[in-house]
């Protein structure tokens, strides 16, 4: 995309912004368009709801989440919630969320899973983004032989659906959630080296990058100083749409037994090792279950908020609410 | 157009040599070997040796793959470890079911998700198109295996004695059982046979084979046990179609051709179903298209929780049970179904919009 042809269909706004030449104020544009979202407003908040579960669990929960109540209090195992503001009489112990198959608080491990989700979501994203980023890098850059390896092996991933994929290297790797995180990781590079050698082949041959090279610059200073920053739009909306679906694919791992593993409170295994009790126990399966939903959905909503505010260009919706 | 078509295939055996070689290896990779998974306790250093020998698991790695590859050219996928019987055997009796549930997801998909777009587009900003945009982004939010076991739940036990009861596990109920058409007609094939594989392969389309001999009793209860795994399976790409059709939609209805045709007087749904539907569909196919990967992987959550024994779940039990001849084989399996559709996708592109040519 060329210089020129940007700058055609794009609101007043933005040609403001390119005008001034402050990149600063294009964040500024953005930050504002956000807020003019209610959807991507609304992820925000899901979002900071989970950053505050995550950050205060000691606080907020009742019980540690490995905390066995046998003994301790007068439960029984699986038993249904008891919320004393719905009519559970006052002298049973109040358990928002049940009690789990280990006589655990339930609600006290959804509580605590949020750490696992976020911690998830942002090292999976973390190393399939520098990786991906640095591979589409080399490929658009340099072109040629470097391409073609780098593209093919990128192919030969894309070719298989990316759970079975992640299945497969978690196999190989032996379960647990660390192994599944580099499995997640892995199977997403593929979609960060493509967006960042496409950048880098649009950005490449504009003048600012010649420019640059007129002025001896290297190669890796023209890749990292004047072209990743160019081409970091799109891979902020893919990350954050991404780190969506690594939740899930991290949740379904588990949910099979391959990612986290019992005791700890991470979502899906909670979901994976209490499934077959869900006609007997449905509060088991539906809470970790709504605690992932919103998670992803808060993320979703986040990140289709910044393509539409990072990208005019990708967002044909707000165009129209815009004009 | 047949050139395009040959072209493309002869690409994307490069493709698929590469994914052989990585399948190949990633299961060879698999921590512990086959010897001690299956001969348990007896796995003596000298029964592992005769074993490995029989096997051909001596030899050197890449005369193991080259054999391999011979093999399969051959049409022949070896034996499985667990089963103990030919893959292609295996795959005979498993690949319909996976088929069946990702083609009914598909179309629940496809039925549902495009006129959903194409009515939240026409009524832009209404509360029907908030609506459905909140559905989409949460139908995309859902675990599969989360709506399964919901979806189970409700149906199964909540509304269980009402008509609105769905069995929630299995592809039929006990007591019924589906009969191969070919038995049904009397036809004379010899079991074992490739005609014979042919044949029971496509009689495991429970609802393709009991249309074809006329039993409707197995045929109602072969789609009563498809909604429930079609439905949870189909929410994603669902919500993706539909999402795609809208934003796509209101892209082609501010084109001036759409602007042109309402001028000369063309009636609103005429504009809508023949001038822009058309148009917007090529990125909704492409969309179909990539999520047929997100499927096959969907396919081994939804066949795990409502019990069914196709593809996806064979990878992941073999995966566990490092049955290496039949991860081989199912994962190249799907990788050429990928690979096919695709070429599928882009070739429809002719037809959707005919300035596309392929070169």
């Amino acid at each position: 995309m060329s210089a020129s042809s940007k700058l055609v269909g794009q609101g007043p706004e933005i040609l403001d912004a390119e005008r001034l030449g402050k990149p600063a104020s294009l964040w500024r544009t953005t930050a504002r368009r956000l807020f003019q979202r209610r959807s991507a407003i609304l992820g925000m908040l899901i979002l900071g709801g989970l950053l505050i579960l995550a950050t205060f669990a000691p606080w907020i929960a009742p019980y540690a989440p490995d905390e066995v109540l046998i003994g301790t209090e007068d439960v029984k195992r699986r038993e249904g919630p008891c919320i004393h503001l719905l009519g559970c009489p006052e002298d049973r112990p109040q358990h928002l969320m049940g009690i789990d198959g280990n006589v655990r608080d339930q609600f006290s491990r959804v509580v605590y899973g949020s750490r696992y989700s976020l911690v998830i979501g942002f090292v999976t994203v973390g190393i399939a983004i520098i990786i991906g980023t640095l591979l589409g890098a080399l490929a658009g850059y340099f072109r040629g032989l470097v391409d073609n390896l780098i593209m093919r092996v990128m192919d030969v991933l894309l070719a298989f659906p990316s759970l079975l994929l992640a299945i497969a290297i978690v196999a190989v790797l032996g379960p647990g959630l660390i192994n599944a995180l580099l499995a997640i990781a892995v199977v997403t590079i593929p979609a960060y080296a493509r967006v960042m050698r496409a950048s880098v082949l649009s950005v490449k041959e504009t003048d600012f990058v010649s420019a640059s090279r007129a002025l001896g610059a290297g190669t890796a200073r023209i890749l990292f100083g004047s072209i990743l920053p160019n081409a970091m739009t799109p891979l902020i909306v893919l990350g954050t749409l991404e780190i969506a679906s690594a939740i899930l694919s991290a949740a379904a791992l588990s949910f099979l037994g391959l990612g986290a593993q019992p005791p700890t409170p991470e979502w899906g295994s909670m979901l994976g090792s209490e499934r077959n009790q869900v006609f007997t126990a449905p509060h088991l399966v539906f809470f970790p279950g709504l605690a992932i939903t919103l998670t992803v959905l808060g993320f979703n909503l986040l990140g289709d908020g910044l393509r539409d505010a990072l990208d005019p260009r990708l967002g044909r919706g707000t165009k129209i609410e815009v004009v | 157009m047949f050139s395009y078509i040959a072209r493309r295939l002869i690409y994307s055996i490069p493709v698929l040599i590469g994914i052989m070689i990585v399948v190949f290896l990633l299961a060879r990779l698999i921590p512990g070997d086959p010897c001690t998974a299956i001969l348990g306790e007896k796995a003596t250093p000298e029964a592992c040796a005769r074993y490995n020998a029989a096997q051909g698991l001596d030899k050197p790695i890449t005369t193991q793959f080259l054999i391999y590859m011979g093999n399969v050219l051959k049409g022949d996928f070896g034996n499985s470890i667990r089963f103990s019987r030919p893959v292609t055997q295996v795959l005979v009796e498993r690949l319909p079911t996976t088929i069946e549930l990702s083609m009914g997801a598909l179309m629940l998909a496809v039925i549902v998700g495009i006129p959903a777009g194409v009515l939240a587009a026409m009524r832009h900003n209404s509360p029907t198109d908030v609506a459905t945009m909140v559905g989409a982004n949460i139908g995309v939010s859902m675990p599969v295996f989360w709506l399964g076991l919901m979806l189970e739940y409700l149906f199964g036990l909540v509304l269980k004695d009402t008509p609105l009861w769905l069995p929630p596990t299995g592809r039929l109920s006990a007591g019924l059982a589906s009969v191969p058409f070919f038995e049904a007609y009397g036809w004379a094939v010899t079991e074992g046979t490739a005609t014979y594989k042919v044949l029971e392969f496509f009689s495991n389309f429970y609802i393709f084979n009991s249309i074809i001999t006329g039993d409707w009793e197995v045929l109602n209860d072969a789609v009563r046990h498809l909604i429930l795994p079609s439905l949870a399976l189909a929410t994603i790409p669902l919500a993706i179609i539909a999402r795609m059709t809208r934003s796509s939609l209101l892209d082609v209805l501010g084109r001036e051709y759409v602007r042109a045709a309402k001028a000369k007087g063309v009636p609103h749904r005429t504009v809508i179903a023949k001038h822009a539907l058309r148009n917007a569909l090529l990125p909704v196919v492409t969309i179909i298209g990539l999520s047929l990967g997100g499927l096959l992987g969907g396919a081994v959550l939804t066949e795990t929780i409502f019990g069914l024994s196709g593809v996806g779940r064979a990878v992941y039990e073999a995966i566990t049970a490092r049955d290496y001849p039949i991860i081989q084989a199912f994962t190249v399996v799907i990788a050429v179904g990928y690979v096919l559709v695709n070429l599928i996708v882009d070739v429809s592109y002719t037809y959707l919009d005919p300035r596309v040519r392929l070169e």
